[in-house]
């Protein structure tokens, strides 16, 4: 699970990691309000971003004023009209595609002067079954851009399994980043606590970047990203309420209502499969036959009737989806169940209606698959049936042909 | 002939008082597997399916020689029936739970790696030695005797390989569902060490997907040091990065985890990577046909 900047960074100070002052809000004059505070607090420099979970915000562009996701203000005039231009508006960066995504809410925090930039990030090596945490004096600059070409500039120290940070780690990370004296006690406690933060919260990865030395000597997060587990997320009741929907495609949502795993793609064949995996494959094997996948979608093991129903409900909300396909292994299972439960499908009136020009493709493998067969084939409605993979993908060739 | 599993497996089910343990155990049970005791913390002193129900792990291991181990418990205290597992001396550990936070995974896997054990999954179907021994959620039915070992990380996905294998009239010495999840107890490379010692597997079936870089490791290994021929599928071509596709583990993210990389490092090391999901069971056949 995503969670905004400001939320990221409001978990990090509860946790005692050093973040800069700031107001997250979605009104122009509350924006105002808080920058005249940090005015008069001493500070002479203030950022307005945009809160949107993609990232890429400061290169990004709004599509109506044509502003930045981030935008460095010296005035409280100033704040106001970045407020002004970011709330409401679509920002679209490199990682929301062309649709952008829409400013709902922005975050005033005091610009603070910054001495130098760093990189500080943790996650789970895979390979090695171990938290690492990463360190780099590449700050502001993308990690696997400096993976790609300067590899030797990011230092790792890994975390023993059920145990915490050991203080010498920190110290290590600290010194590779070239600190000392006061800098460098604060950034040991820094990662202290952060590593503390991304284990007692059960994030699966936390980014710093960039971290900032100031020219006060202070060390702390000028940006923030978290993402959960979200296999945890039933013990943290409390981060679970900090998902915005707002920020996700409304149709996987409704997906996840019905138990479905949907996620939407842009391609024109439609594909419903039990299983992860065999989902996966059967995107693969529409595009060796010519199609483009329109979805990832797993029913889960059960595959009856209603989930079916729901699966054909939200694929066909995709207008460019010309096909569908529904690929399922019957384990223990029964295919010709699945088959009755196909057709019964089919034959909802609101389903019958939209599918009248779509051609469905079944293929049911495993238990009594032949009997499967039977049932669809000698069912009347548009629906094509398959036994083999193959059969299934030489048949999506030909009605997309 | 076979690995991890068969004749000598002395199965204790934990969680077997759970609609899904209890309706696997009977499965299994009819399949032929050896189950010798199931457990659920509270229920010791009671009988399931004929079998002994014990409090705890240990106790079926002393008063059972219970010597292998399947999950079945809900994902919250998973990882804690994993190191009870390990804790008590079981050798083979099989979690088929899905959903276990990656914290739990990470210290579970640590104890037992510790206790020399060996994990397989968890988020996974089990694995099965066809005619000795089923152990976990696959239909037993797909399977037949013979002597191509089958790793892989999905569920339906093995089955719909193993149906075209067997089809193929390729019978398998074991299949082993590693499971989808990012921290699992036995990788693609500890997977093919075990066949490639196993004199009754002559070949193997790899198949992986997008995330991590476990097929690119395996591809290391297989290149430095497995003679017997290899097939593999990677699913997910079509995937995105950056979303993830069902399993939890895969993901493509940070500039790695992507198929074309691990199809190419598979390629590099001379395995037969095919493209289709629809032809793993006749490219090995007729790899060994023409070898």
């Amino acid at each position: 699970m995503k969670i905004h900047e400001y939320q990221a960074k409001e978990l990090l100070e509860d946790y005692n990691v050093a973040v800069p002052a700031g107001v997250a809000t979605s009104s122009v004059d509350e924006a105002v309000e808080a920058a005249k505070e940090m005015k008069e607090n001493g500070s002479s420099l203030f950022v307005v971003k945009a809160q949107i979970h993609a990232g890429g915000r400061g290169k990004g562009k709004t599509k109506n004023s044509g502003a930045s996701g981030v935008i460095l203000c010296k005035t409280i005039d100033e704040v106001r009209d970045a407020a002004e231009s970011l709330l409401g508006d679509v920002l679209v960066t490199k990682q929301t595609g062309e649709e952008g995504q829409k400013v709902q809410r922005i975050y005033v925090t005091d610009g603070v002067d910054i001495e130098q930039e760093f990189y500080l990030g943790i996650l789970l090596d895979r390979s090695k079954s171990k938290n690492v945490i990463m360190v780099s004096t590449e700050g502001g600059v993308e990690i696997e851009k400096v993976a790609a070409e300067t590899p030797e500039k990011i230092v790792k120290e890994w975390v023993e399994p059920g145990m915490d940070l050991q203080h010498n780690q920190a110290r290590h990370l600290a010194f590779a980043l070239g600190l000392e004296g006061d800098a460098f006690k604060k950034a040991v406690k820094f990662i202290m606590a952060l590593y503390n933060c991304y284990l007692e919260t059960d994030a699966n990865m936390v980014e710093i970047n960039p971290l900032v030395l100031t020219t006060n000597n202070d060390v702390m997060a000028l940006d923030a990203k978290m993402t959960f587990d979200d296999n945890a997320l039933f013990r943290h009741s409390d981060i679970e309420e900090l998902r915005d929907k707002s920020e996700e495609n409304p149709v996987e949502v409704e997906a996840s209502e019905f138990g479905l795993n949907y996620i939407k793609l842009d391609g024109n064949v439609g594909c419903m499969v039990n299983g992860a995996g065999l989902a996966m494959a059967t995107m693969d094997i529409i595009k060796l036959s010519g199609g483009d996948p329109a979805n990832f979608l797993d029913v889960g093991g059960s595959a009856n009737v209603e989930t079916v129903k729901n699966g054909f409900r939200i694929i066909l909300e995709d207008e460019n989806v010309k096909a569908i396909l529904i690929n399922i292994f019957g384990g223990i299972v029964r295919c010709d169940r699945v088959a009755n439960g196909v057709i019964e499908a089919v034959k909802d009136p609101e389903i019958a209606e939209k599918v009248e020009n779509v051609p469905i493709i079944v293929r049911l493998q495993g238990t009594n698959a032949e009997e499967a067969k039977e049932i669809i084939d000698n069912s009347d409605l548009n629906v094509i049936s398959a036994v083999l993979l193959k059969e299934a993908a030489e048949e999506v060739s030909k009605v997309l042909a | 002939m076979s690995v991890l599993v068969g004749n000598d497996t002395r199965l204790v089910v934990q969680g077997i008082t759970g609609s899904e343990g209890s309706f696997h155990a009977e499965q299994m049970i009819e399949y032929g597997t050896n189950l010798v005791a199931g457990v659920t913390p509270g229920k010791g002193g009671q009988e399931h399916h004929g079998l002994p129900v014990y409090n705890t792990v240990a106790d079926a291991v002393e008063k059972e020689d219970a010597n292998t181990s399947v999950i079945f418990v809900p994902p919250a205290f998973a990882g804690d029936a994993i190191s009870e597992a390990a804790f008590a001396g079981i050798e083979t550990i099989i979690c088929i739970t899905e959903g276990i936070p990656v914290k739990d995974m990470v210290t579970a896997k640590q104890i037992v790696n510790s206790h020399g054990a060996t994990l397989i999954g968890p988020n996974c179907p089990g694995v099965i030695t066809p005619g000795e021994a089923k152990i976990g959620i696959m239909p037993g039915n797909i399977f037949t005797p013979g002597k191509v070992g089958l790793i892989s990380r999905s569920g339906t996905l093995t089955y719909e390989a193993v149906d075209q294998l067997t089809k193929a009239g390729l019978g398998q010495s074991t299949a082993i569902g590693i499971g989808g999840d990012p921290v699992i107890g036995t990788t693609h490379t500890d997977a093919v060490k075990l066949f490639e010692a196993d004199d009754d597997t002559e070949a193997i079936v790899l198949i992986g997907e997008i995330g991590g870089t476990a097929e690119e490791e395996a591809a290391a290994y297989i290149q430095e040091n497995v003679d017997k021929p290899v097939v593999a599928f990677i699913a997910g071509s079509t995937a995105p990065p950056g979303r993830r596709m069902g399993h939890a583990g895969a993901i493509i993210s940070g500039g790695e985890g992507g198929a074309d990389a691990k199809k190419k490092a598979l390629r590099d090391a001379g395995v037969t990577v095919v493209d289709s999901p629809a032809e793993i069971g006749i490219t090995l056949k007729n790899l060994l046909e023409t070898a």
